[in-house]
Order: C-alpha cells, then sequence, then structure tokens
C-alpha cells in the first residue's frame, strides 16, 4: 500500500483517529509519519492529530487555483497539504476555501465570545448590546423595573449607533471600489 | 464503605488532579511560525518577552524567560513532565522561547505552533480561576501586541482547530475505575459527539499513564469561553459521579483491594523501580487513598510524586546525569522517603 501522504513511499504507520464523531484511518510511510510528528523524541507522545487537518480538505486540492495570500505566500494547496494555515491574511484571502472544513470542525462559522482590541467597532457595539439584553432579561425576572428601563434605554441607543457603524463601513466599502 | 470525606461535587481532589487554561493567540503583523525563519521567530520571541518582562503590571517581575535552545535535553523534557510545556514544543527549540512564573503556574510558550500560547495550571478542580487569571494575562498583552483577530473568526491560529476563542480548557483526572470496567473507549466516543475529548496524560496522542486523562473541550468557534468551560464543567461532574459509582461497585472486589494492598507494599520496600511500574503502583496507591483505604496518606503527595518520578525531573532535581539503573534506585529511594514521612503524625512531619 502507498503512503496516503506523498503517495510515493510503501506505508508501513497505520493511524486511526476519532476526530470530532469520526473515524478516519491513514496509511503513512515512515517519512511523512514523522514529518507528521509521529516517532519523536516521546515515541508516541509526538502525534497530533490536528495535524492530521490536510485530510479533511482533500477534495479541494484538485482544483488548482493560482492565487496566494498577498502577505505569507502560501497558496491554498500549501494550507491543504499541511493543514497549516500560514498567517492571519489567509483567513481572509481563502475565506470562501475554508470556510466548510470550518463549519465541518466547529459544527459553527462565527464567533462569540472575548473581543480582542482589534475587533471592529461594530462587533464590539453587537457584544455589549448582547450582554445588556442578557442582563435586562434578569432584571425583568427579578421584577427591577426601573433597572430594567435603563436597559432598555441604553441597549436602544447602542442598537443606533451599531446601525450608523454599519451603514458608514458599508458606504465606506463602497466607496473603496 | 467509601469515605464520607469524597461524596459531593464541592471536594472533587479524588478524581480530578489539576486544571488547565491554554490561550492561543498570534501577533497581527508576522506570519505564523510555521512560515517563520529563525531570524523572524527571534524576533517575535523578542516582542513577546519585553512585552512581557518591562509591563508595569503587578506580575511581570515574577516572570522569568527561558531561551528554549539554551537548555540541556533533560531540562527540556522536564518541562513537558510538568505539563508546562507541550510535547511538540521541546521536538525543536530553535526559535523558541518559554516565559515562567516563579510558582509555574502561568507559562507562555512563544513559537510553538502559534506565536504564543499562555498556559495556566491550577491544583484541583479550579476552572474559573485558571480562566480569569488567563483572560488577565491574554487582555494586558492584546493591549500591546495587537492579536491576529477577526470579526467573523475570532483569534486567528495557525490551525483551524484552534479558531475563534483560541481556548482549550482542561481536567487531568485520575479514572482507574473506569478504566478498569472498560469503560473508556465507550465514553471518549460519547464526548467527541458532545464537542469534547478525552486523552492520554499528555495530552494529544499520548497514552494515558497510571490511569490518568486529559479532558478538554475541542470547539473553540461559536461557543464563548464561559459556555465552553460551564459544559466542560458538567460533563466532567458526570465523569467523576460515574468514576465513583464505578469505585464503589469495585470496593468489595478482592483481586482490586489485592493490587492496591500490593502496590503499597511494593512502594514502600522496593529497591529499584521503572517509571512505568512505578507510575502504575502509584496510581493504584492513589486509587486506595480515593476510597477511603490509606486515610494517612495525602492526596497532594501522590499528584507530587506523579511528577517527580518522571525520568527527566528525576535528573533535573539531583542535578546530573544517570543510568536507567541508577534512575530506578533513586526513584525507589524518592517515593520510600515520602511514604515514610506520610506515617509520622502530622505535628512531627518533615517540612518539604
Amino acid at each position: 500500500m502507498l503512503c496516503q501522504s506523498c503517495e510515493k513511499r510503501q506505508a508501513t504507520t497505520h493511524i486511526k483517529t476519532i476526530l470530532n464523531g469520526e473515524l478516519k484511518e491513514f496509511n503513512l510511510c515512515p517519512e511523512c509519519a514523522a514529518k507528521l510528528g509521529y516517532g519523536s523524541f516521546f515515541g508516541n507522545i509526538g502525534l497530533d492529530l490536528n495535524k492530521l487537518f490536510g485530510s479533511f480538505m482533500d477534495g479541494f486540492i484538485s482544483e488548482k487555483s493560482p492565487k496566494r495570500c498577498q502577505c505569507c505566500g502560501s497558496s491554498f494547496e500549501d494550507i491543504a497539504k499541511t493543514g497549516k494555515v500560514g498567517c492571519a491574511e489567509c483567513y481572509n484571502t481563502f475565506y470562501e476555501e475554508l470556510l466548510p472544513s470550518i463549519q465541518r470542525i466547529h459544527g459553527r462559522t462565527s464567533h462569540t465570545g472575548k473581543l480582542a482590541h482589534s475587533a471592529g467597532t461594530e462587533v464590539k457595539i453587537r457584544s455589549e448590546i448582547s450582554k445588556y439584553k442578557a442582563e435586562l432579561e434578569k432584571a425583568i425576572k427579578a421584577q427591577e423595573f426601573e433597572k430594567a428601563a435603563e436597559l432598555r434605554d441604553r441597549i436602544k441607543e447602542l442598537e443606533k449607533s451599531a446601525e450608523n457603524d454599519h451603514s458608514a463601513s458599508v458606504s465606506d466599502s463602497k466607496g473603496k471600489e | 464503605m467509601t469515605a464520607k470525606k469524597y461524596d459531593t461535587l464541592k471536594d472533587v481532589s479524588d478524581v480530578v488532579i489539576s486544571t488547565r487554561i491554554r490561550f492561543a493567540r498570534n501577533l497581527k503583523d508576522y506570519p505564523f511560525p510555521c512560515r517563520l525563519g529563525n531570524e523572524k521567530k527571534c524576533k517575535v520571541a523578542n516582542i513577546v518577552k519585553e512585552t512581557v518582562l518591562d509591563g508595569h503590571s503587578a506580575i511581570s517581575d515574577k516572570f522569568k524567560y527561558i531561551q528554549m535552545s539554551e537548555l540541556t535535553q533533560e531540562e527540556a523534557v522536564s518541562l513537558v513532565e510538568r505539563h508546562l510545556v507541550s510535547p511538540e514544543f521541546i521536538s525543536d527549540r530553535q526559535g523558541r522561547g518559554l516565559l515562567l512564573l516563579d510558582d509555574e503556574s502561568v507559562s507562555v510558550m512563544i513559537n510553538e505552533e502559534d506565536h504564543i500560547r499562555i498556559q495556566v495550571i491550577k491544583q484541583n478542580m479550579d476552572l474559573n480561576g485558571a480562566y480569569e487569571l488567563a483572560d488577565k494575562i491574554d487582555t494586558l498583552l492584546d493591549e500591546q501586541l495587537n492579536f491576529a483577530f477577526n470579526d467573523k473568526l475570532g483569534y486567528l491560529t495557525q490551525c483551524p482547530t484552534n479558531i475563534g476563542t483560541g481556548m482549550r480548557a482542561s481536567l487531568m483526572m485520575h479514572l482507574p475505575a473506569l478504566k478498569e470496567s472498560g469503560a473508556m473507549g465507550k465514553i471518549s466516543a460519547s464526548l467527541s459527539k458532545l464537542g469534547l475529548a478525552i486523552r492520554g496524560t499528555y495530552g494529544e496522542g499520548t497514552e494515558p499513564r497510571g490511569a490518568v486523562y486529559q479532558l478538554s473541550n475541542q470547539v473553540t468557534l461559536g461557543i464563548s469561553e464561559q459556555e465552553a468551560i460551564n459544559n466542560l464543567r458538567d460533563i466532567a461532574n458526570q465523569l467523576i459521579t460515574q468514576e465513583r459509582a464505578a469505585r464503589e461497585s469495585l470496593y468489595k472486589n478482592i483481586n482490586i483491594l489485592d493490587n492496591i494492598y500490593r502496590s503499597y507494599g511494593i512502594l514502600q520496600y522496593a529497591k529499584l523501580m521503572s517509571n512505568d511500574e512505578c507510575m502504575k503502583l502509584l496510581s493504584n496507591l492513589r486509587f486506595g487513598v480515593e476510597m477511603g483505604i490509606f486515610e494517612n496518606i495525602d492526596i497532594s503527595t501522590i499528584n507530587r510524586l506523579f511528577i517527580e518520578i518522571q525520568p527527566a525531573t528525576l535528573m533535573k532535581n539531583i542535578g546530573k546525569k544517570l543510568s536507567p539503573i541508577e534512575r530506578d534506585g533513586i526513584r525507589a529511594e524518592l517515593v520510600r522517603t515520602a511514604l515514610l514521612q506520610q506515617k509520622v503524625p502530622a505535628n512531627r512531619r518533615l517540612e518539604d
């Protein structure tokens, strides 16, 4: 049997993994197995299932896209082969190509949770709104109506500024085109 | 009858050894480490190092910086044995750095798979405590370093399995009874459907040693940090309950009891002990303590021994290279002494 990674050498290592409930089996040659982290100093310990991520994207390698990331020079083929995204910009460049795999891994495609410093204003406002909405629900349940009214006003205000921000950024991007 | 000490979910130290929270972060302006040459890696390492050490926060002077390429092999492996870095991190140490808090509860790996991996470890189960500390450090660093972030995809990481929150929360758990009853395979399969994973002692791809497992969240996109933590806690509590029920049913099993008492005997009197044997025996001893059989032995002593008996840590603490047989001798002595101290009444116990 040939190695599934390089398709050149004889496969000698058989690997079974369960990733997101899906059983996957791989046959690898010693070189590719070492490259993927098998057989390091710790023997078994170096194994990194994340690195087999590339196998998720097999279907996409066939259509050769010459598109390369402006920042790090990776092509989508590079990413699919190694399972390693080259840089932050790659996620913009290859967003469409990456999305199906992301969906398969996480089951979802949009972030909720902590926001970085560099997050856009609209997202920051939206996250604040959902925080206040949760508080509002609590206040209503506790029959603290004064507090609830205050929260409702604040949410309205934020929603207005989010809309402004949204329309501003839309007209911004239109201007760029 | 099992000791009453462990029948609530308030104290779960009979099952949970430690808690870990890890954040994966990257600098916006540099390609991920897999796309960086040695020179650029060193530059990234320097930026992060200076940000932490020169930061004016209360903890910045408690960190020390370790250039990974300057360590001996034993020192590097010992970091893995102490769960401060991943096995992957020491496989190639060029251009990699580590920031370590003086009590070793916080480590920042630089240029592992991602530019920055912030990791907080707490003893026992303390998910909120570990998260709060990791969150604080993350916010401090983000203010100065500008992390790679996308409004839709959250924090961006080299491997898409980590995007979103970039957070991995994990609990190190001792599950001898579930292992003994052969339930681990089934548990592992059903956990993966819930977006969680249970793995070996040193994380991904490692074997469980001495029935020590790591339970962690897998999904990082579309679920907030707090939801992921709550989810993990709920499942952990179910596992704890299952493990305790399994212990209850094994409590009268003469084979199990025999195994536990024999292990205690060997640990007290052996003159040579391999790492594997020692892990197995300590695991059995912990099992005995967990079931209330040995009331004089402190669980934290066993937790400490789990790490101190590892080969590289053993040599690092002795301060020289040792042959396997020398290590086996010192290991046996280490365990013997520790257990002997446990027998002395508490008020006369030697301070370690």
